[in-house]
């Protein structure tokens, strides 16, 4: 079967996830994604993001790296130097995409620019992904995604109300920006098909956020109402939590979402007692009673093993699921069935686990087949293959720091 | 192909094609997107309109740009009709599952047979096949199921989820992806194909590196409520949110250049503030490294570093941050995000009317500027069959009432 993007030629530079993961969707469906580091200062996921194979922080034992940069080809170039320069520039002038998350201004300032690499290349689509936008007064703010997911309201809106909030594990808002890079650079193809121009895309992961956020806004901007975190209640469903179970620290989901399901629920906890008070059959009453209902609910559950609670409310047709940890993901047959995790090879780490794409395509499914490059790893092949370079210009360039 | 972009006109990439959307919630925000970038995207609703509405705010928000014609697909007529509008269409966005599908005579094969050239895209909880594809899910299983909910909360008390639904609006940008990788494949070959999307796997990104500590260390993250965890080699917790005097902010040592320089900026504006520690001033920050450092450090700093924080509004924090070079930033609620100054800057919110009530609209918009350009709203999300007679004869059905 062939790649849906078999011939596409992408060029990456920057690091962490903003710009590096959509290439890696990139590469996942068949493109040529050629990540540029240099030697000087590599990705920050090689070198302060944890976990490292067998715990040693090393430029090549990093899981976050191999997660982001598998079936890339990686190359080191001095962009400092002349020579270094120049060889991006050849890269980029045959690149169809061109992907880069410093902070604005650094690419220009480099002589990357969009105006200058446009000139060599107009079908080049150029997409510029960073905290705020290219533009505005804090366009030059650095910061990591868990701070933006903090300014873009996420973070408020996790925990419980009588709490301090609580962190969504990592950069939460950066993926969320990642998905619409993927989808710009998409429709930038189209564009270009139209057009048989490229485009500069500036894409705000702040924005991007505010795309998940938007409920709450529009909400705010047409009643006053600030939203705030709720632990696990819903405005539209009752009973709606996470209940314990007879396993240590193994939760289960459930929720009720309309007075039909409350019937069924109902009947697959044994038709208890409790349950038959009419004020229970409306949202309305439920929602009175949500404290009784959730200790009411919390003694069924923890009588039993998660397993149990969540295949005999499936049956009975209710709401319910497993709280998966990192474990549990790893054997959970759903997934499994579709291939989420997927063994890559890697000359450090040896065989680790990639993440497929959360979509399946019937006719042109991802081929993930190369674990991460190591740094440098390709340069030669790079550099002979796609550039045409002999090697005696290799070892001139190599020894002049221009692969540095 | 329609218009694409001029000088007076709105940037529209996908301009031309057709996309119907069977969604209900999972799928909206797919729906969304492809209209934001042009597509025309008609919402097939039941004759009382999608359940969703009810969830009044996340249904204007994410089906803005949407026309809406009115189709009953429980009756012969309105399969019929649905069939006709399918043979015109580029995409076919539903959230059926299989056996629904199949029931309702749109199942993948049959809808390919009928036009090689759809693109066809299948939104579930689960996805298509595999043991759970027919199990239920809302936003609290699916978070659950993918794995985020574990990852969030306090120790003591249950995992949480964001109170804000968050598992569609991630299925349906995943769902906009595959889309549009898929109509990729079309512009190439001319064939359209099935994209099937599982909303538990479209959590996996939430996740980051935790799946890799089970998969490469074998040691299971837990939640930890304002705490980073799984950023330190002993396992050291670092605080990351923090009590101020209004509100919250967040901080966090962090290595790197600019970890480096914040953790020093922070404690030379303590010791201004006559609020550092001697010992704390005393520190090499060029090689003080967060990942390795021991957790008595890290929790000494954090006694240090937490009242100073409560004697600092949102404002005045991230004031100092911004003068500072710090990476420090407020934790933002509603109120806060409506007055900032930089989406008001780079004019992130569009106005529009509600057809329902009069009332303005805020849609949030730039995300991805083209050559500056916003993808601007279209319109606001349609009222029940507001397009019922346009759309019925633009797709040649006879019949332009509810069948």
């Amino acid at each position: 079967m062939t790649a849906v993007l078999d011939g596409l030629k992408v060029v990456e530079l920057g690091g962490f996830a903003a710009g590096p993961m959509i290439g890696k969707h990139l590469a996942d469906f068949g493109a040529e994604v050629i990540r540029i580091e240099s030697r000087m200062h590599p990705d920050g996921f090689r070198g302060n993001y944890p976990p490292y194979l067998d715990n040693q922080p090393g430029l090549e034992t990093s899981a976050m790296f191999a997660m982001t940069n598998n079936d890339k080809l990686g190359i080191t170039l001095n962009l400092k130097s002349a020579d270094g320069l120049d060889l991006g520039r050849r890269l980029i002038r045959r690149a169809d995409v061109m992907i880069e998350n410093f902070t604005p201004g650094t690419m220009a300032r480099m002589g990357l620019g969009y105006e200058t690499l446009s000139v060599d290349n107009p079908r080049l689509i150029m997409l510029s992904t960073c905290n705020q936008g290219q533009s505005g007064p804090r366009a030059h703010r650095p910061g990591f995604g868990t701070h933006l997911s903090a300014e873009g309201g996420f973070i408020h809106l996790t925990g419980w109300p009588d709490r301090e909030p609580s962190l969504l594990w990592g950069p939460y808002i950066d993926y969320i920006a990642v998905g619409y890079g993927l989808v710009a650079v998409l429709a930038a193809l189209e564009l270009r098909e139209r057009t048989g121009k490229g485009s500069y895309v500036d894409l705000s992961q702040l924005e991007a956020g505010m795309q998940f956020i938007a409920p709450a806004m529009l909400e705010y901007f047409a009643t006053g109402l600030v939203a705030d975190r709720d632990g696990n209640r819903d405005r539209y469903a009752c009973p709606h939590g996470i209940y314990p179970t007879a396993d240590e620290d193994r939760w289960c989901a459930l929720s009720v979402h309309d007075d039909a399901e409350w019937l069924a629920f109902s009947a697959a906890l044994g038709d208890p007692e409790w349950a038959h008070a009419p004020e229970l059959t409306t949202l309305a009453g439920r929602r009175e009673a949500e404290l009784e209902l959730d200790r009411r609910i919390a003694a069924w559950t923890a009588a039993r093993p998660r397993e149990e609670v969540v295949r005999v409310l499936r049956e009975a047709g209710v709401h319910a699921a497993p709280v998966n940890d990192m474990a549990d993901l790893h054997s959970d047959p759903q997934l499994a069935s579709r291939m989420v995790f997927r063994p890559l090879s890697h000359a450090v780490l040896g065989s680790y686990m990639g993440v497929g794409p959360p979509f399946s395509l019937s006719e042109t499914p991802a081929r993930l087949s190369a674990g991460a490059p190591l740094l440098g790893q390709h340069n030669q092949r790079v550099m002979r293959d796609i550039l045409g370079i002999t090697d005696d210009e290799y070892s001139r360039l190599e020894s002049g720091h221009a692969f540095d | 192909m329609g218009d694409v972009t001029g000088p007076d006109r709105p940037l529209r990439p996908l301009s031309g094609y057709r996309a119907l959307d069977l969604t209900g919630q999972l799928g909206w925000l797919c729906g969304k997107i492809l209209a934001d970038f042009g597509a025309d995207v008609v919402k097939v609703e039941p004759p009382d309109g999608d359940p969703g509405r009810a969830d009044r705010y996340t249904w204007l928000a994410h089906n803005a740009g949407k026309r809406s014609i009115v189709l009953d697909l429980e009756t012969d007529a309105g399969r019929e009709s649905l069939l006709r509008m399918t043979a015109r269409a580029d995409f076919l966005l539903a959230t059926f599952t299989p056996a629904e599908l199949s029931r309702l005579g749109l199942a993948w094969d049959s809808l390919h047979r009928a036009n090689p050239a759809l693109v066809m895209t299948s939104i579930t909880p689960y996805g298509s096949g595999g043991p759970d594809s027919e199990a239920p899910a809302s936003d609290l299983e699916i978070m659950a199921a993918g794995g985020p909910l574990s990852l969030a909360g306090d120790p003591d008390r249950p995992p949480v989820r964001v109170s804000l639904p968050q598992a569609a609006a991630w299925t349906g940008l995943h769902a906009a992806a595959g889309t549009l990788l898929a109509h990729q494949h079309r512009r190439r070959t001319g064939r359209g194909q099935h994209v099937d999307v599982s909303a538990q796997a479209c959590m996996i990104p939430i996740l980051v590196q935790a799946p890799m500590w089970w998969s490469m260390l074998r040691r299971v993250p837990h939640r930890s409520g304002p705490y980073l965890t799984g950023r330190n080699v002993h396992g050291a917790l670092t605080r990351n949110i923090w009590r101020c005097a209004d509100g919250y902010v967040t901080f966090a040592f962090y290595g790197g250049g600019p970890g480096r320089h914040s953790n020093r900026e922070l404690t030379a504006w303590m010791a201004a503030a006559g609020a550092a520690p001697d010992w704390q001033r005393a520190i090499d920050w060029e090689t003080f490294d967060p990942a390795t450092a021991s957790p008595e450090v890290l929790a000494k700093l954090e006694l240090a570093v937490a009242p100073f924080l409560q004697t600092l509004t949102k404002v005045e924090f991230e004031a100092g941050c911004i003068e500072r070079h710090i990476l420090g930033y407020p934790v933002a609620t509603a109120a806060d995000i409506a007055a900032d100054p930089q989406l008001a800057a780079r004019s992130s919110w569009q106005a529009l009317c509600d057809p329902e009530t009069g009332t303005e609209l805020r849609h949030p918009v730039g995300y991805a500027r083209f050559d500056g350009q916003i993808l601007q709203v279209a319109r606001p999300a349609p009222l029940i069959g507001e397009h019922q007679v346009e759309v019925a004869r633009e797709y040649g059905l006879a019949e332009a009432q509810p069948a």
